[in-house]
């Protein structure tokens, strides 16, 4: 990664409400999951034999959720004083948010895997 | 409490003793589940009891924040994701094709109104007991006539609830014949715990050359219990096919004599219990919907008994 990359990535600010952007990729897919399914099943009759929509916008909160991640990682990797990293500066505070998005990010990614995967298996409207 | 373990150990009405398809596969995932619970907490205490007996300042925080990863997150990860995709696969409905057979079951307070249905075919009605042919798929579709009760054959696959005006489909295949047990699973009334059916799991052949018999009407009625049975007015709620009118109040009695059982799978089918049940329903299932006969005399009830009990 370009070291101008890293540098901008470091720079964007952090909050709370970044700090939840990857569970609230996962509750939206997870709704998103049993919209899909239960709107195919009542349009359509039957299950999607492609299940096109529902691939792409699975990829697609999982390539939102490694970004944050990714992201996080970096943020969380922040050069500053030394260890621990518990003192109210902002880089303390940046790396204590970041290490918490990352934590989460992973935590959703998994979960978003978890609920995808049903549709590989129940492939059936009953 | 062991007796009560044991006695809970039987062959005709438990998920563990399956006699289909369904039941058996989810069985196999429970030993499955249970085994590696087993092994994990054996596991995890092992590790737990190595981990305090270790002097402190054995691991670098960087190993001790890579065995958190691994044994914290990764390992239970791919642990749960492999747990459910061994799993989903029983979620999946079986098939079901247009030729197979569908039993409609609905549940009433407290007995089980049946009908069979073949393809092209009209239905069979029967009550209170269900015989299934081995080796074929059957479709239930089950429905709740006053109440939600639910259907549960342990043996044969998952419970599904019977609710008034929804049809629930519930797909089985039998796998060996046998006589087995069914039960409301659902609280319905003062004799839920009383609302229970006979299964039995046929040779095709043999299921095929009973639901033939079922079809035909009973024989035309003779002799003083038919007489007492129409002047009793049992006939204003119950239908003896080919005997007097039509009606779908209660159980359908036209066959009667050949169910095993009596009062939903409680009593056994005798001359005493079928007299004793029909002055007095309620003392066997308290909140039973069928009146009670106190004028009735013993030698009346007896002769509708046998009458009942003569229609095979």
């Amino acid at each position: 990664m370009s070291k101008r990359l890293k540098h901008r990535i470091r720079r964007l600010d952090v909050s709370l409400w970044t700090l939840i952007v990857p569970p609230t990729v996962w509750a939206v897919h997870f709704l998103f999951s049993y919209l899909w399914a239960a709107l195919n099943c009542a349009k359509v009759g039957e299950f999607a034999k492609f299940p096109t929509l529902f691939a792409v916008g699975t990829v697609l909160a999982l390539l939102v959720i490694a970004a944050a991640g990714v992201i996080a990682w970096i943020q969380s990797r922040m050069p500053g004083d030394d260890p621990p990293h518990e003192s109210g500066t902002d880089v303390d505070r940046l790396r204590f948010i970041a290490t918490s998005t990352l934590l989460l990010a992973g935590l959703s990614f998994v979960a978003v895997i978890f609920t995808a995967t049903p549709v590989l298996f129940l492939t059936d409207c009953r | 409490m062991l007796a009560a373990a044991v006695s809970a150990c039987n062959r005709h009405q438990s998920a563990l003793a399956p006699f289909g398809e369904e039941a058996a596969s989810t069985r196999a995932l429970t030993i499955v589940l249970l085994v590696g619970a087993v092994v994990i907490a054996a596991l995890v205490a092992g590790l737990m009891q190595h981990a305090i007996r270790t002097p402190g300042g054995r691991l670098t925080h960087r190993q001790g924040m890579r065995l958190v990863l691994w044994l914290g997150a990764i390992v239970p990860t791919v642990t749960l994701f492999a747990l459910l995709a061994a799993s989903l696969p029983l979620m999946r409905p079986a098939p079901v094709s247009a030729a197979d057979l569908r039993v409609r079951v609905e549940g009433e307070q407290f007995w089980w109104r049946v009908a069979y249905a073949a393809p092209g075919t009209s239905p069979v009605i029967a009550a209170n007991e269900i015989r299934l042919p081995v080796g074929r798929t059957t479709m239930f579709e089950l429905d709740g006539g006053d109440v939600i009760h639910s259907f549960w054959i342990p043996g044969l696959a998952g419970k599904m609830d019977m609710i008034p005006g929804r049809t629930n489909t519930l797909v089985a295949r039998p796998t060996k014949a046998g006589r087995y047990r069914g039960v409301c699973t659902e609280f319905c009334g003062l004799s839920h715990a009383l609302m229970a059916f006979d299964v039995i799991a046929m040779e095709p052949a043999a299921f095929d050359a009973w639901l033939t018999a079922q079809r035909r009407p009973a024989p035309p009625p003779a002799g003083r219990g038919a007489a007492l049975f129409a002047r009793y007015g049992c006939g204003g709620c119950h239908s003896i096919r080919g005997v007097g009118p039509d009606s779908a109040i209660g159980p359908d009695l036209t066959h009667i004599g050949s169910r095993r059982t009596l009062a939903a799978g409680i009593l056994p089918m005798t001359t005493a219990n079928l007299a004793g049940f029909i002055r007095d329903p309620g003392s066997t299932k308290p909140g039973v919907r069928m009146p009670a006969f106190p004028h009735m005399s013993d030698a009346d009830a007896v002769q509708i008994a046998r009458y009942l009990e003569g229609l095979k």
